[in-house]
């Protein structure tokens, strides 16, 4: 539901996520290195901003408190970016606490390139534009940007109980 | 004619099934104010929860509304597996039933009888023959003597849109060539295979002639051909492309 | 890969908003310069609302989403758009 042009097809081999810093340094992971971190099961919902939902749907991935464990930031805002171009952003206090995840596993395989695999990201408690397909990167902000849809329409935060769809 | 598009309802007084995957509905729709050849429409159907999904169509045939008549509009829907349109389309639609349509719509891919008097080549692949069977029965309808061609990629003859009418329409301005990927007529064999550049230039109007070019079909067959016809000489503003795509 | 269609399928949803058909128009791309119809864009659907991107270097030129009684519309990826009367 949330592409915006060509499927990238990403190796996992060539795969890699970079987090950027507030400080603009890069810190780097190898497919191996994510899964390194831990992998978890996940069962949740999903909103998708077309009105359907899917009830606990099955994922695995690894938790985004696993790939910030080590990033010192005062920066609150996230800017997911993905390969292909699109970007989404989103606070950081949303990202953490077991509240998001790299998800590698959907429904019992691996994800597939129309599903955003290799990895995407898995932000179940907001709208599912926010869980950004083909997931390459995350870059700390000082303030909330908006990604691609949020500047093309798009809510800027995206609550699905308060149904934050469009600005 | 410029008919500003707008919602319809249209009812459906006729289905048939047109190829071994596609249906043809015929529609009575009593606000249309008739169409260009190749323009196209949106169905939208609205699940009772309140989702709605709206898909594209090419027009295959239209007539205006008259006082005392409804317009008539012809649609033939190929059916896309999982689509969320296509196959209620195919499959669930009956007589009597209502959709609702917007149109008609496009003006870029259409074809009107005495705009140009420069030779026309059609190129269609499977169910992207749709609009170009509508240009060429306007250009038969309207008696229209530009030179019409149109070559049809298509699996095999039960896969053939519109197949008595195109025949109908063969004669001296509009000829008709048939390309088989699959399978040929059995009483009339010939090669069997995909279109390729020998035989998109030995099967169409050769650009010397400055033909205008539409070329309508699956996102792959439409960059191949238009790739083939700019190497055969074709300006690429002669060349005017619509593509369908695998759209669930 | 993700199937994109012609600019042609905007004509739906652009005809209410506009007075007179923007898919015959021609558009220049802002990324590379290139003017062309926009309905020779290529048009992604799959995505929350609809992406126009140049055909000759994928550039977004424009999209729209449907937000039920709002259309919200780009056209940030055009430096012009040719109109007809």
């Amino acid at each position: 539901m949330l592409s915006a042009g060509p499927t990238p097809r990403v190796d996992t081999a060539d795969w890699e996520l970079v987090l950027r810093d507030e400080t603009g340094a890069d810190h780097r992971w190898s497919w191996d290195e994510l899964l390194a971190l831990g992998v978890e099961d996940v069962t949740v919902d999903i909103h998708c901003v077309t009105h359907w939902s899917r009830l606990d749907m099955s994922w695995r991935g690894v938790s985004l408190d696993k790939v910030f464990e080590d990033v010192e930031s005062e920066h609150e805002f996230v800017m997911a970016h993905s390969y292909g171009g699109y970007t989404t952003n989103i606070p950081l206090e949303d990202l953490l606490d077991g509240k998001a995840w790299i998800a590698i596993e959907a429904d019992g395989g691996p994800l597939d390139p129309e599903h955003g695999g290799p990895a995407r990201l898995l932000v179940p408690h907001l709208y599912f534009w926010k869980s950004a397909k083909w997931l390459r990167g995350l870059t700390m902000m000082p303030d909330n940007d908006p990604g691609f849809w949020e500047q093309y329409g798009y809510h800027l935060y995206g609550d699905p109980w308060k149904e934050e769809r469009y600005w | 004619m410029r008919a500003r598009p707008a919602w319809h309802v249209a009812t459906v007084t006729e289905t048939r099934q047109e190829t071994p995957t596609a249906a043809r509905l015929v529609l009575d729709v009593p606000t249309w104010p008739g169409s260009v050849a190749g323009a196209h429409l949106d169905v939208r159907l609205t699940a009772p929860d309140g989702y709605q999904a709206s898909r594209s169509y090419s027009i295959a045939a239209s007539a205006p509304a008259a006082p005392g008549t409804p317009g008539r509009v012809v649609l033939a829907v190929d059916e896309v597996p999982d689509g969320e349109v296509s196959p209620f389309l195919v499959h669930d639609v009956r007589v009597g039933d209502q959709l609702e349509l917007h149109g008609p719509l496009g003006a870029f891919f259409v074809w009107r009888p005495g705009e140009d008097d420069r030779p026309v080549q059609l190129v269609g692949g499977g169910s992207g023959v749709v609009p170009l069977y509508a240009m060429a029965a306007a250009h038969g309808a309207a008696g229209d003597e530009t030179p019409f061609r149109l070559l049809y990629s298509v699996r095999t003859p039960a896969d053939v849109y519109f197949a008595d009418e195109l025949a109908a329409l063969a004669g001296p301005s509009f000829t008709l060539d048939l390309v088989w990927t699959r399978k040929a007529p059995d009483d009339r064999p010939g090669p069997v295979g995909r279109l390729t550049r020998e035989s998109l230039a030995a099967l169409t109007v050769p650009a010397d002639q400055r033909p205008r070019v539409f070329v309508c079909g699956s996102t792959g067959f439409v960059e191949t051909v238009a790739a083939w016809l700019q190497e055969l000489g074709h300006a690429a503003d002669d060349i005017h492309t619509e593509r369908f795509g695998g759209l669930t | 890969m993700t199937h994109h269609l012609d600019g042609n399928v905007l004509a739906g949803a652009l005809s209410e908003v506009f007075a007179s058909d923007v898919t015959a128009a021609r558009g220049r791309c802002a990324g590379c310069g290139q003017t062309s119809p926009i309905a020779e864009a290529m048009v992604y659907t799959d995505a929350p609302g609809l992406v126009a991107r140049c055909a000759g270097c994928d550039q977004v030129l424009a999209t729209l989403v449907d937000a039920g009684d709002r259309v919200i519309l780009s056209l940030a990826g055009l430096t012009a758009v040719e109109l007809r009367r």
